[in-house]
């Protein structure tokens, strides 16, 4: 049964309305904000909150909140820049390129890549365009004047950042930005329900609301997206409101999903970062070394902070010697499991028993 | 989960005192489906020094599963059918968490995929109603999957065992480890 967790709401209650005050003040007591855009506002407020949410409740779990913990000690040690950089440095490799995917599939990669890199265009571009921070107007000078080249200038929290050329190389580019990214997630989405309709191993474990439908909702916004550049420049405005009304409700949608489905890993996923940190300085503080196998296994601070997890979730593997369980590397810990059952054996007269 | 024909009334029987060290489970292990062709079985030598006796492991599904609890992203899950699956790959961050707190050392971390793997009793296999394919291939039965019934016509003199002691803590799994008749917990310390 549901039940509310007080300091995950009063995160995202917080975070919401620092966003909502943001909005007001970034589109300048709403002068730049686009009334048309009110309902995306309100997905992505919503978003936010469920975002939080989620996430303060997942950092509460004690796995997690052991490395949360370690988190924080990290920025305060004296490798805090050594390790900064390290970051950076995986940050671009693994959350920009998905290094990570590539030994498993080089299309499995290309398809991720693609609607990954789609999907971050989409929200560096949608966010502050619902939000009002991000505005285009037409110079004023080069408007009024026929005989110059009409000038666009792009405002950011109201202060202008840049302007081009209407009609240019570079306002085509960036006014067919969603576009752009349109494609790269239909491409993406494609490579991916391929997977998913082909391989055996894949069909027997996924669920559709679980993987399927996420892959059949960015399918659909995409093209409804797509649909409504192209409605208005190629089909003389063709189905354009039913276009905008469905694109309307899929993305709402998929912003509203995003706390709860698989579309929460965007937020989570990059974890794995602060994992390699927690590794790398664990390397550095010390290995532990199997009671088995006398090589070493993992790092110490690990294999101590999971003592301290598993008993806290109710596992206490402390063996009569004082040593526990998990001082064994996996491989030990299966040497022993048999060694176990061959002391069993004998026990009973040593014979091989059919 | 779509739906299956995963059928209930058979079990997975491990009896180490058979294993022969073949590794047919590694190579038939490596062609299941969930496992995306990596092989997840380990066969590895008890004490290499003083004995070649080799041993399998499977992963042993347990009730309880001490990987899923440890798992910082909920990335491992049990389904209906008592069975512990691989991580999830959208989650799995890739901390060992669980690799490390198997108690029977099951689960693999493979670095390159930064995504933690294990035995998901051939998923693709067993809910189509199929055995595993380890099972299917081993020669001298010390990997079975069938039923109760024909475990204990098999092999008379010995008892499918599903508790374990590490230590202070009790272990309880889907898969059965075959011990000496009237045995009815393996101990571990």
């Amino acid at each position: 049964m549901f039940s509310l967790n007080k300091q995950a709401f009063i995160n995202a209650t917080v975070v919401s309305i620092i966003t909502i005050a943001l909005v007001f003040y970034g589109s300048r007591e709403l002068q730049n904000f686009d009334p048309a855009l009110i309902a995306y506002l309100f997905g992505t407020v919503f978003a936010f909150f469920g975002v939080v949410y989620r996430y303060s409740v997942w950092l509460q779990r004690p796995p997690t909140r052991m490395y949360y913990k370690r988190t924080w000690e990290l920025i305060w040690n004296r490798q805090f820049f050594s390790h900064l950089w390290f970051f950076i440095k995986e940050f671009v490799q693994n959350i920009g390129f998905q290094k990570f995917i590539y030994p498993r599939g080089r299309s499995r990669w290309i398809g991720h890549f693609l609607m990954a890199a789609g999907c971050t265009l989409a929200f560096a571009i949608t966010f502050p365009l619902t939000f009002g921070w991000i505005h285009f107007t037409l110079n004023p000078e080069s408007g009024l004047d026929p005989g110059t080249v009409k000038l666009y200038e792009a405002h950011f929290f109201g202060f202008k950042m840049m302007e081009f050329e209407v009609g240019s190389f570079m306002a085509f580019m960036i006014f067919h930005a969603l576009n752009w990214s349109s494609w790269m997630v239909i491409i993406g989405v494609l490579i991916f329900m391929r997977r998913r309709l082909t391989q055996p191993g894949l069909i027997s474990t996924q669920s559709f609301e679980g993987d399927l439908l996420p892959l059949v909702l960015l399918l659909a916004i995409s093209v409804t997206g797509l649909g409504l550049t192209y409605s208005y420049q190629f089909m003389k405005g063709f189905a354009y409101d039913f276009m905008a009304v469905t694109h309307a409700i899929t993305v709402i949608m998929f912003l509203i999903w995003i706390p709860f489905g698989k579309f929460f890993h965007i937020i989570q996923r990059p974890a794995q970062l602060g994992a390699h940190i927690y590794k790398r300085e664990g390397m550095r503080r010390g290995m532990a070394v199997c009671l088995h196998t006398g090589k070493e296994f993992a790092t110490q601070m690990h294999i101590d902070d999971l003592k301290d997890v598993t008993k806290e979730l109710g596992f206490d593997f402390t063996l009569e010697d004082g040593t526990s369980h998990l001082d064994l590397s996996p491989e030990g810990k299966r040497s022993r499991l048999a060694m176990a059952h061959l002391k069993a054996r004998q026990e009973n007269g040593g014979k091989l028993f059919g | 989960m779509p739906v299956t024909n995963y059928s209930t009334n058979q079990e997975f029987f491990v009896d180490m005192q058979r294993c022969i060290g073949c590794k047919a489970c590694e190579m038939a292990c490596a062609e299941c489906e969930t496992n995306g062709h990596e092989s997840m079985i380990h066969v590895n030598y008890v004490d290499r020094a003083v004995t070649i006796q080799t041993t399998v492991q499977v992963c042993m599904h347990c009730d309880d599963p001490a990987c899923a609890n440890v798992c910082p992203a909920d990335a491992i899950s049990k389904d209906e059918f008592g069975v512990v699956h691989t991580a999830n790959t959208s989650r799995c961050i890739g901390c060992s968490n669980c690799v490390m707190a198997c108690p029977f050392g099951v689960p693999k971390k493979n670095e390159a995929y930064d995504l933690m793997m294990k035995c998901n009793m051939c998923y693709d296999r067993t809910s189509a109603g199929k055995k595993p394919m380890c099972a299917t291939v081993c020669p001298t039965q010390a990997l079975f999957y069938g039923t109760r019934a024909e475990m204990a016509m098999m092999r008379p003199n010995s008892t499918p065992v599903n508790n374990f002691i590490f230590g202070n803590e009790n272990v309880s799994t889907k898969v059965n480890i075959m011990m000496p008749k009237g045995s009815t917990v393996l101990r571990v310390d």
